[in-house]
């Protein structure tokens, strides 16, 4: 909204990946509602608090709906959408500190309930709106402002958490191919189920991983990252779980579970099958007659 | 007085005291009796110290009654901890089993759980408590027949064998007690019943009343005393597009209330203390971004853990400023179960109405007891809805002075609700005049919610009693003594705590002294009125027991002597 709105006050540094992921959001949800022959007000953008968040006010074109709350409750904003409204599309934006650090114990809960909504995790390492800090994702060891004599906690592997705690879709993505990245998220929008897209996502000012991930041969530098071979089968959870436990990180889609049952397919079945009686409020008052 | 009882069952908790104690009042209701229950207990799932207690009368219940016609004690422990509650004259039902010597006065020994095996049904102890108390009561050995039938008939091949077996059982108790010669004041007859009463505990009632009110999305977590209230709601609120669902703790409650409410569809939690802290951030969120939710806070002892399964009235304040920055957040009391079904209807028509959060405050003292009320007409229920956008304000989500209309997503006006300072259109921004006038119309709504009612009684007096919440009753119990034996005295009650009815507090500010009754150490609301301008004080208990009437009678009359003298010499 921000084209149109020069009072939103927000920018992102030059170079930043989040760029990338915007465009990739915005094409993803554009060419799905187009597909689909929907209005892309039927989508929602639920997002955190970061840098990463504000994305939800920076799409471009039509705008879908969205919600800009407090810090790591974008999944549990997200369960109540989809429980009052199981037909709009709910499109998480998120970074590694609201996800994975103060939001963590949400991604659980909603891998059991297989909450179908579609998660973009916007991973640049540190936390960059609090000026450099350690996140999850920052490596063992690494100098920052709040890590002096260098981080003493490891680094999570969000791909192989992800997979452990029973996300039915794992995909990982890259903010420098936007094209790639719009495919995994359609892919995960489409998918019946919890779909998280884990995306690198460089921060320039505070941790700037492009060379890292490329790699640089002139340097020495191996690639950091590298594309999940064509003959890997998503539906074999051993094998994605071997691939996320690679010391490179794998690009693509990880993990699809096959049979995959959302929250709300499990309710509408549940209900049919115990066959609850649907009672008035006159009728439980008739139940409390003295 | 002859048309008042007041019974207690009390025990180690798993003896019946509260089937016992239930049963009475079902019993008792059934032919005509109003009932008012209370029961006590630890936070533990068996044992510990428990009590029950039964006011039956042909009178309106204010209160569980102050003190105790009929104590049934259980085993010793029970007896030397209420027997001084027993009034002269009333009879003492002790447990013969737990005790080596005759008890004297007038007490009868029954050991209730031989006697009960003796009937074929060892679980009909509590049966023979009630047919012991009915007895002594003089209450006809028909209403506790009527009642067995009516409780134990449920089309089972051996229900004459199980009805007869516990009429046996009553009839054990009615001759133990008739044995002893000893009686109690006896009731008069049951008053005529004009029109359909149900007996209902105050969270099943506010439960009802807010699926009348059109209930869509009810998520919680388990949390005494609130657990009640989600498996009402797990159980009856079902049906096309309703959904009630188990969260992992309230942060993930409030936070899906908050999706849900942004859905467009109407939202409810439950929790008590703990969970109310834990959902301070999420409830400011609702307020800064303008979605309707009810959170109902059971309040019980506090802080921290405190007294789960006590009764306290100590979460006001957190109530009205549940998190940080400028917010106040409306809230409504019942103080009574009966208030609760309209409670229950008003907090789902306020958060439509100015589009916001609201916490219905209750307490484990109205929670968890059952009352007799007049059946409610769900017909004539008026479930407001929230203004929907149509579109023609674009984007604009928060323009204006005050209310705008709400976008529902998949419709038009997409928007960013936004927990950050924003812009009409939902944008963040940090301009200055932006958060000035945002914060104006937020606060702007909360008029939309000042006529509610209120009780006012003698308001010539300069002298008032307003009480909140669950000391409601014992506050007009004693406001009712205080009036009849010479003390000028006003009334003023209203279950509409924040906003205050306008009118409410024109006339509260008029009055030279307003006294609160309020279970809490720091007289909170009274805090709150003096700051609106009352010269309001606080009458205060924080023993985790609801207030006696005769308690207040005697503050109320100490707190006129002090402060009217300091006035008069000001």
């Amino acid at each position: 909204m921000s084209k149109r709105n020069p009072e939103y006050d927000f920018k992102w540094c030059p170079g930043c990946g989040d760029f990338g992921v915007v465009r990739a959001v915005e094409m993803a949800i554009g060419r799905r509602a187009a597909e689909r022959g929907e209005s892309i007000e039927k989508t929602v953008i639920v997002a955190g608090i970061g840098c990463s968040g504000n994305l939800v006010h920076l799409q471009e074109g039509p705008q879908p709906f969205g919600i800009h709350g407090i810090h790591g409750r974008t999944l549990p904003i997200a369960y109540g959408i989809k429980a009052g409204r199981p037909d709009l599309n709910v499109l998480i934006a998120a970074g590694d500190g609201d996800f994975l650090s103060i939001g963590m114990e949400h991604i659980g809960p909603q891998a059991k309930r297989n909450l179908d909504v579609t998660a973009v995790v916007m991973d640049n390492g540190i936390y960059g709106l609090t000026k450099g800090q350690a996140s999850p994702t920052t490596m063992l060891g690494v100098v920052t402002p709040t890590t002096p004599y260098g981080k003493l906690e490891d680094a999570i592997n969000p791909l192989e958490l992800y997979l452990t705690l029973g996300v039915s879709f794992v995909a990982s993505g890259i903010s420098t191919k936007p094209r790639e990245l719009a495919g995994l998220i359609q892919q995960g929008m489409d998918h019946p189920g919890f779909a998280i897209v884990h995306v690198q996502s460089p921060c320039t000012t505070y941790n700037d991983t492009y060379e890292a991930l490329k790699g640089n041969p002139e340097k020495g530098i191996e690639p950091g990252a590298f594309d999940i071979p064509a003959d890997h089968d998503p539906a074999d959870r051993s094998a994605a779980i071997a691939l996320a436990g690679n010391k490179a990180i794998p690009i693509g889609l990880l993990y699809q579970r096959a049979d995959s049952t959302p929250m709300q397919q499990r309710l509408t079945e549940a209900r049919a099958r115990t066959k609850v009686r649907t009672r008035s409020v006159d009728d439980l008052l008739t139940g409390l007659h003295i | 007085m002859g048309s008042d009882l007041v019974v207690r069952f009390a025990g180690e908790g798993g003896q019946g005291q509260v089937t016992a104690a239930e049963g009475l009042a079902q019993a008792a209701a059934q032919v005509g009796y109003h009932v008012q229950t209370f029961a006590t207990y630890p936070s533990q799932i068996e044992g510990g110290p428990t009590w029950a207690q039964t006011r039956v009368s042909t009178n309106t219940i204010l209160t569980q009654g102050d003190q105790l016609d009929v104590l049934v004690a259980l085993n010793r422990s029970a007896y030397e901890t209420h027997i001084g509650e027993l009034r002269e004259g009333g009879v003492l039902i002790y447990n013969s089993k737990d005790f080596d010597e005759q008890l004297g006065g007038l007490s009868i020994g029954l050991d209730v759980d031989s006697l009960a095996r003796a009937t074929g049904n060892p679980r009909a102890a509590n049966i023979i408590m009630i047919g012991a108390v009915a007895q002594l009561a003089s209450m006809p050995a028909d209403y506790f027949r009527q009642f067995i039938e009516a409780r134990f008939r449920r089309g089972r091949a051996n229900d004459d064998e199980i009805i007869n077996g516990n009429i046996k059982a009553l009839d054990v108790g009615f001759d133990a007690a008739a044995a002893s010669g000893y009686r109690v004041n006896p009731l008069d007859p049951p008053p005529a019943i004009d029109r359909q009463r149900v007996l209902v505990k105050g969270n099943d009632f506010l439960s009802l009343g807010a699926i009348a009110a059109g209930l869509d999305i009810f998520i919680g977590y388990p949390i005494s005393p609130a657990t009640t209230i989600l498996t009402f709601m797990e159980g009856n609120l079902n049906g096309e597009g309703k959904f009630v669902g188990q969260a992992t703790s309230e942060i993930e409650s409030i936070g899906a209330i908050v999706g849900a409410g942004y859905s467009g569809r109407k939202a409810m939690t439950s929790t008590a203390g703990p969970g109310l802290s834990l959902m301070g951030e999420g409830l400011g969120l609702a307020w800064m971004a303008e979605i309707p939710l009810v959170v109902c806070d059971v309040q019980r002892g506090g802080p921290a853990t405190g007294l789960p399964t006590k009764t306290e009235q100590s979460d006001l304040l957190t109530a009205l400023n549940p998190g940080h920055g400028d917010m106040r957040i409306p809230v409504i009391a019942p103080g009574s179960v009966e208030e609760c079904w309209q409670a229950g209807i008003d907090a789902i028509n306020w958060a439509e109405r100015y589009q916001g959060p609201v916490i219905l405050l209750t307490e484990m003292g109205v929670a968890e007891r059952n009352e007799d009320v007049p059946r409610p007409d769900p017909s004539l229920v008026v479930a407001e809805t929230r203004v929907v956008s149509d579109g023609s304000m674009g984007n604009k989500r928060y323009s204006g002075n005050g209310l705008a209309p709400f976008p529902v997503p998949g419709g038009p006006g997409a928007y960013v609700a936004n927990a950050s300072e924003h812009d009409e259109e939902g944008d963040t921004t940090h301009l200055p005049q932006v958060h000035v006038t945002q914060t104006e119309r937020r606060f702007a709504k909360l008029k939309l919610l000042e006529n509610g009612s209120y009780e006012a009684e003698h308001t010539e007096s300069p002298i008032a009693i307003m009480p909140w919440g669950g000391s409601k009753g014992a506050a007009r119990a004693a406001y009712q003594i205080l009036r009849a034996t010479g003390t000028e005295l006003g009334w003023l009650y209203t279950m509409y705590l924040n906003p205050l009815p306008a009118a409410l507090l024109e006339e509260l500010r008029r009055k030279e002294l307003v006294i609160v009754p309020e279970l809490n150490y720091l007289g909170q609301f009274s805090g709150v009125l003096r700051g609106l301008g009352v010269n309001a004080h606080s009458i205060t208990q924080y023993t985790g027991l609801p207030f006696k009437e005769q308690f207040l009678v005697e503050r109320v009359r100490e707190e006129i002597a002090a402060r009217s003298g300091r006035l008069a010499r000001v």
